[in-house]
């Protein structure tokens, strides 16, 4: 449920699921979120969910904080349980071409390469958010024992299918970009084709994510 | 093949095609882009005898050199921006807010935006864009929207789908006002900051920094310390978040902006002041002044009066 709404600036309304971060906050924003979202107020212009938070802004040509709010206050989002979400297996290479901060994982985690592949590798993952660049999926909860901080300097270019974690999470780089997260491997999938107008983003706020490890040369050799 | 079209001599530092920009996408991480200074991409429209949310070329700092080649067609130029026109044997200096008809040969030559950043120019008539969700605007760092994504490059050829068959020569006597205040309305996570930090915020100078661009402008200044935390859990974002890092700098979200971030948030622009906001070139000083909601609601809606008032008068 909303616990506060305020305004973020004079066009964006500000949603407040709370502060903790765990699945049954999330989905309650991913539940307004596509209830809003499909209702298709006029003036409403972008919806962004996050963790716990769910950010609508809207064209203050058209509406205002007054109408937003109160619309959105008399919304019945348990209308729409159904978050429709799928289950998605991502390949990932974590050879050494790839697996750019490895060094730098084994020593915080204090764990080996081979434990810390274990406990990433096969098993399921949440989506909680995709955004900051275009496609990318923010994936938790990563196990206690694999959450390190981001990098103290971030990369100029982290490259193109990064997969990489930071605290609790896990995420994919949709395309070269800047980024401090440490990186751990490789998808040669692409998570984010934006020529699929309809469907830009493989991996969905609410869909289910397990890595499946794959070789070099499958790597080199994958056929989507 | 086209046979109306532009060729890029000299592409510019940032030159890309913008449009009203798109909507409906920031839960898939892709911002709202567009024309930065709105007002005058709607003006620049209008002196060409344009529908508003027509394409334009929008340039920063220095602007495109383009050979245009093609039946007469009308073009015009809009911000503060210093640029000429060579016809067969002349060459003259152009005016902004002054639609000219060029032909074939011609040459359009922008040299710069004089102590702003951006200028638009726009052709009567219909450029041939590929469009991206509903808009052929340009965001270089996702290489979303016409032109694949890329800014204009020398040497390129850019075609004219239509000329507008209306070439009425029009002419306005805008001028870009500066304002001294930015006004801010309070952000989500004022509170994380000193009381000390507080009243930097809001009365002491910062000086527009060289890393800004589309995405963002950063800000130069004394430290604004936070007593909370400097990291919150990663949330939307929407153009005129005020961010302050670890490093106590401030950084304000531009059009092209990541989606979301995990920096407090101290405060958000007025849309009242977004268009004189984004035209603040590296080095000029910015102060800014809190006002509330209603006062931000009010004076958009007056600016906007303003905005179509200036328009319904080309």
């Amino acid at each position: 449920m909303i616990k506060n709404i305020s305004n973020l600036g004079d066009a964006a309304l500000y949603c407040d699921f709370g502060d903790e971060v765990n699945k049954s906050i999330n989905s309650q924003v991913i539940k307004y979120f596509k209830t809003i979202k499909e209702k298709k107020f006029e003036g409403i212009n972008n919806l962004t969910p996050s963790y716990n938070k769910l950010i609508i802004s809207y064209d203050l040509k058209k509406t205002n904080f007054k109408e937003v709010k109160n619309y959105v206050e008399n919304i019945n989002a348990e209308e729409s349980i159904d978050i429709n979400s799928k289950k998605l297996e991502i390949p990932v290479c974590c050879h050494e071409n790839f697996s750019m901060d490895i060094k730098r994982l084994e020593e915080i985690l204090k764990l080996s390469r081979e434990k810390i592949l274990e406990n990433f590798l096969n098993k399921e993952y949440f989506c909680y958010m995709t955004g900051f660049i275009a496609g990318m999926p923010f994936l938790g909860d990563l196990d206690e024992n694999m959450r390190a901080q981001r990098l103290e300097t971030p990369r100029v270019k982290v490259p193109k299918g990064s997969v990489a974690l930071t605290e609790q999470f896990a995420n994919i780089y949709t395309f070269e970009s800047p980024g401090g997260w440490n990186i751990l491997g490789n998808t040669p999938l692409d998570v984010f084709d934006s020529s699929k107008e309809d469907k830009p983003n493989l991996i969905n706020p609410g869909d289910t994510v397990i890595f499946k490890e794959i070789t070099l040369d499958q790597y080199k050799n994958y056929n989507e | 093949m086209s046979s109306n079209y532009l060729e890029i001599i000299r592409p510019g530092i940032n030159t890309t095609f913008q449009d009203k920009g798109r909507d409906h996408l920031y839960h898939i991480g892709i911002p709202f882009s567009g024309a930065m200074d709105n007002r005058n991409y709607l003006i620049a429209n209008k002196l060409v005898n344009n529908n508003l949310d027509s394409a334009v070329i929008e340039f920063a700092y220095q602007g495109p050199h383009i050979k245009y080649s093609g039946e007469k067609i009308n073009c015009a130029i809009t911000g503060d921006v210093i640029f000429s026109i060579k016809k067969k044997d002349t060459e003259i200096e152009g005016n902004c807010y002054e639609s000219y008809q060029i032909e074939n040969g011609d040459e359009i030559n922008i040299i710069s935006t004089n102590k702003s950043v951006y200028g638009y120019l726009a052709l009567g008539g219909e450029f041939d864009l590929k469009f991206q969700w509903n808009s052929c605007s340009i965001n270089t760092k996702a290489n979303i929207g016409s032109n694949d994504g890329k800014k204009l490059d020398v040497g390129q050829r850019i075609n004219l789908k239509k000329i507008n068959s209306n070439k009425d020569i029009k002419k306005t006597n805008y001028i870009n006002t500066k304002i001294e205040n930015i006004r801010v309305i309070k952000g989500t996570n004022f509170d994380y900051f000193s009381e000390e930090g507080k009243k930097i915020f809001y009365e002491k100078e910062f000086t527009v920094s060289k890393l800004s661009d589309r995405m963002g402008m950063r800000l130069e200044g004394p430290k604004i310390d936070n007593i909370v935390n400097t990291n919150i859990k990663s949330e939307g974002l929407i153009k005129g978040v005020i961010q302050v890092p670890a490093d106590g700098n401030p950084i304000i979200m531009l059009s092209d902006h990541g989606t979301i971030g995990g920096y407090p948030k101290i405060g958000v622009v007025a849309s009242v002041d977004y268009d004189r906001l984004v035209q603040m070139s590296p080095g000029s000083k910015i102060k800014f002044k809190e006002i509330n909601l209603s006062d931000a609601e009010t004076l958009f809606k007056l600016y906007e009066m303003e905005t179509q008032n200036l328009l319904s008068q080309i």
